[in-house]
């Protein structure tokens, strides 16, 4: 171990609360769509990869970076809500388990789909915005857009929720689903903007670790499994709880891996995962029952 | 005791024939189809080792740490300490049923179920291979590692067999045998009957006096022993162990596919799984190497076609089959006798149909 | 307005409603008497759409339920109050009326709609911020009818609007009733508080095991001997 409460150490931890900008919009979008139709993409991080990967063949084909990434998010709201037309409306009876088990085949297929079309190697976008130094620290631009684009990302949902109809519906349904057809709403309807959002988040999160990771079909599973947790501490469904818990669990690893080696960072985000739920299993703030 | 029906023991016997069968049939190339048989077996008795959780809707994404736990324990204490398998397997095995209580136990007790259940699982699995990784210096981090060859491979000792494949069947047929018994007892047993009633209603089952929490961490603990050892077994047999092989979530959720596709409530529900999806990964491999066309399109990737088609197959089982080959096939079968119990004789006259 | 013509519901194998027959005109108020269990919240669910109708058919201004959307249905006219009140609580009183205006013919008139339902029940513009589930049982009883009002209906169908709610609230809650019906909304009202629904409605309905038992103005039923046996315990 490699600690001290030092300058590097500050670093740490400032890189961790950038760090989690980005977590929690990759939350919000995974408790958006739980929230709203009860259901847990367990491929939301393979969504985000083949955003990447749209952003990336855009780019390299000549798009500007800011065009390809509004392509991205095109591309992965799209493939949300075609996600939940095809795989899980058909299922949405069945019990839940069913349901993030279908999105675990989504997972398996995207994953492949993708080695089999991109292949193994890690491609990077080549975009170098350099770095801020203050006070000894070196902070990456790119680390700091994505903490601000991430910021507005979740405010621009929040207005969207709380200004537009659609949104308040959206809001309505995860309160009372049943009487929703007395106000005119199409539940179905509904569900598919939602897909269509919680994706076009997915996109945005992937244009903004374009720029700071390189590509690969497996990546899901770096992330994947985190933001997961991270919604589950938060209370699954609960966006704000959501967006405590990344900065949570980012410290841990900001700290952790500046310390050890970046698994423990990571793992030991895991066993504050577990332990934090069995004290309060509901998530750190009462969830939406 | 557990009744053996005549058609059970002929196929038995026909299992314990088969390598001689293989040897006839296929000379010359019956490493290969031995290795098939193995691999099917082996992960059959991985697959019923989670199903015995599976089928009381305690879905886990997690037993990818059980069998990782149970492989890795296994190797580095041969490789590190020197401990042969025969102490280094149990060790894995309790290591495994320990953790197993340690994340079962307050999920019972609070009663996390269903996905949030299968989520808690997951970030143990997660954890899990972190720590493997982690500990690169002993387990060789995300490269796997390998346990120690115990002069020419074939040793009581070491307990490897990988170059004697009929031995190997033979270890693995037992170890496969076993998993069924170990399910049977389960089915026979109170224990089924409360946990059938806990997964339909807990609190109507915890009123008539079942203790849920208990009988689930007991099918917990069996559940995550029968992984282990199936893991460290694996390692035994492939002589080559990584995280991402016998840990992680891909394993969890092959485990999960291979069930769900086999049939998960029925007995030999997991080893028809077992069937389908090493014969589909063996199919898809010849057909690779025999299509000019497929190879050059693939190249390195040509391995992930099939984990496309398992994702393709799983999405579709759980739409149209969630009960699985096996647990489809029994159910229609029931039907059709059920059917036939109810028509009435010959002679008699068909009952009119009720006005609409 | 809004007629019935032998109309079956069933949950499942479980068959609620027998050839019910009924007719609501324009500017009445009627009511639907019976105890629990005999299918009145069946028969407004199967009104507004919530369950599908096996069997029989029914009109509003002549066009035919069954065949819509049950989203649809609201654009025909028909407002559902539900039984419970069924307010989302996590949403402001004002957001839980913005729902009712969804339909797009009403949220084109959306500012309008507020300002007229505001107007009518001015308790509910002075808690406009406040989330509905803190409420008081009969607030939420006027915010649900507001929120019903907010799309600008024809007819509004209330399911046990006191049930829950004590004696006080009670006749507050009827007295809204009345205002609404003042206003010219035509009611159909489901209700187990016999005195009280049938001193509001025109006619009324009686309602048994899922078959319309009997049927007359609300004075022909207070004086029959069905309604004073079962519920008056006379």
């Amino acid at each position: 171990m490699d600690c001290h409460l030092d300058i590097f150490f500050l670093e740490a931890v400032l890189n961790g609360v950038l760090l989690a900008g980005l977590l929690a919009l990759l939350a919000l979008g995974l408790n958006l769509v739980f929230g709203v139709i009860d259901v847990v993409w367990i491929s939301y991080a393979e969504l985000v990869m083949v955003g990447m990967y749209g952003i990336y063949y855009a780019h390299k084909g000549g798009a500007p970076f800011l065009v390809a990434a509004v392509l991205g998010i095109v591309l992965v709201a799209v493939a949300g809500a075609l996600m939940h037309y095809l795989v899980i409306r058909p299922v949405l009876d069945q019990p839940p388990i069913n349901q993030l088990l279908v999105t675990g085949g989504v997972l398996f297929f995207l994953q492949a789909a993708a080695t089999m079309a991109f292949g193994v190697e890690f491609r990077s976008i080549g975009i170098r915005l350099g770095s801020v130094n203050a006070f000894d620290m070196s902070f990456a631009w790119a680390r700091i857009i994505t903490f601000g684009v991430a910021i507005g990302g979740i405010l621009a949902l929040w207005l969207f929720l709380t200004r537009t109809y659609m949104g308040t519906a959206i809001r309505a349904i995860s309160q009372d689903r049943q009487i929703m057809p007395l106000m005119g709403v199409d539940a179905r309807r509904v569900y598919l903007v939602t897909s269509a959002i919680g994706g076009g988040l997915a996109g945005l999160a992937a244009a903004l670790m374009v720029l700071q990771y390189d590509i690969y079909p497996q990546i899901g599973l770096q992330f994947g499994p985190l933001v997961f947790m991270i919604c589950v501490l938060g209370g699954l469904g609960n966006m704000i709880g959501g967006f405590v818990a990344a900065f949570i669990i980012s410290q841990f690893i900001a700290v952790g891996g500046s310390c050890m080696a970046t698994e423990w960072g990571y793992a030991i985000a895991f066993l504050f995962f577990m332990v934090a739920v069995f004290i309060r299993p509901q998530g750190l703030f009462a969830a939406k029952s | 005791m557990i009744r053996i029906s005549p058609a059970a023991l002929v196929g038995l016997a026909a299992l314990i024939l088969l390598p001689w069968a293989v040897r006839f049939g296929f000379p010359g190339s019956e490493k290969y189809y031995l290795h098939v048989l193995i691999q099917i077996l082996l992960w059959a008795f991985i697959y019923t080792g989670w199903s015995l959780m599976g089928r009381f809707g305690l879905t886990s994404l997690g037993h990818g740490a059980f069998t990782g736990i149970g492989a890795y324990a296994t190797v580095l204490l041969w490789n590190f300490a020197g401990l042969t398998p025969w102490l280094g397997i149990p060790i894995g095995v309790a290591v495994s049923v320990v953790v197993a209580l340690l994340v079962g136990y307050p999920c019972f007790r609070l009663r996390i179920k269903g996905h949030y259940f299968a989520l808690m699982t997951l970030a143990l699995t997660e954890f899990i291979r972190l720590c493997i990784v982690g500990l690169r210096d002993y387990t060789g981090g995300s490269l796997g590692t390998q346990p120690a060859r115990a002069g020419n491979g074939i040793s009581l000792y070491a307990v490897q067999f990988e170059p004697d494949r009929v031995l190997s069947y033979y270890v693995v047929l037992a170890l496969w045998a076993f998993g069924l018994v170990v399910w049977l007892r389960i089915d026979r047993s109170m224990d089924r009957y409360a946990l059938d009633a806990a997964n339909q209603d807990e609190d109507a089952a915890a009123s008539v006096g079942i203790d849920v929490t208990r009988e689930k961490l007991k099918v917990t603990a069996i559940s995550a022993a029968l992984c282990a050892l199936g893991g460290a077994m694996y390692g035994q047999y492939q002589m080559y162990i990584g995280p991402d092989t016998i840990a992680g979530l891909g394993v969890s959720l092959n485990i999960v596919f291979a069930v769900i596709a086999g049939g998960i409530g029925v007995l030999l529900g997991p080893t028809v799984g077992a069937v389908f999806t090493q014969l589909l990964s063996e199919g898809l491999r010849v057909a690779i190497q025999g299509s000019g066309f497929l190879k050059d399109w693939l190249g390195s990737a040509a391995l992930a076609l099939d984990t496309a088609i398992y994702g393709l197959l799983l999405v579709l089982f759980i739409i149209y089959m969630p009960k699985g080959i096996l647990g489809t096939l029994l159910a229609w079968r029931d039907r059709v006798r059920a059917e036939k119990a109810l028509r009435p004789p010959e002679a008699a006259r068909p009952v009119p149909r009720r006005a609409a | 307005m809004l007629s019935l013509t032998n109309v079956d519901a069933a949950y499942g194998s479980f068959q609620a409603l027998f050839g019910v027959s009924m007719r609501v005109e324009a500017g009445e108020a009627v009511a639907v008497i019976g105890a629990n269990g005999a299918g009145k919240t069946t028969l407004l669910r199967v009104i507004s759409g919530l369950l599908p109708a096996s069997g029989g058919d029914m009109t509003m201004d002549g066009v035919s339920l069954r065949t819509i959307a049950p989203h649809r249905i609201v654009a025909t006219g028909i407002a559902h109050v539900p039984e419970s009140r069924r307010l989302f609580p996590q949403l402001s009183v004002e957001a839980n009326l913005k729902m009712g205006a969804y339909m797009p013919a009403a949220r084109a008139r959306y500012a309008e709609r507020l300002d007229y339902v505001y107007g009518l029940f001015p308790r509910l513009k002075e808690r406009r911020g406040q989330l509905a589930g803190t409420m008081s049982g009969g607030e939420q009883q006027m915010c649900a009818i507001g929120r019903a009002l907010m799309s600008g209906p024809k007819l509004v169908l209330l399911d046990e609007p006191s049930m829950g709610l004590a004696p006080v609230v009670v006749a507050q809650v009827f007295e809204l009733v009345r205002r609404i019906r003042a206003e010219g909304y035509t009611v159909l009202i489901v209700e187990q508080n016999v005195q009280q629904v049938l001193k509001v409605a025109d006619r009324a309905y009686l309602l048994e095991v899922g078959r319309i038992k009997t049927a007359g103005t609300s004075a022909e039923l207070l004086a029959s001997d069905d309604v004073r046996r079962a519920y008056m315990g006379l």
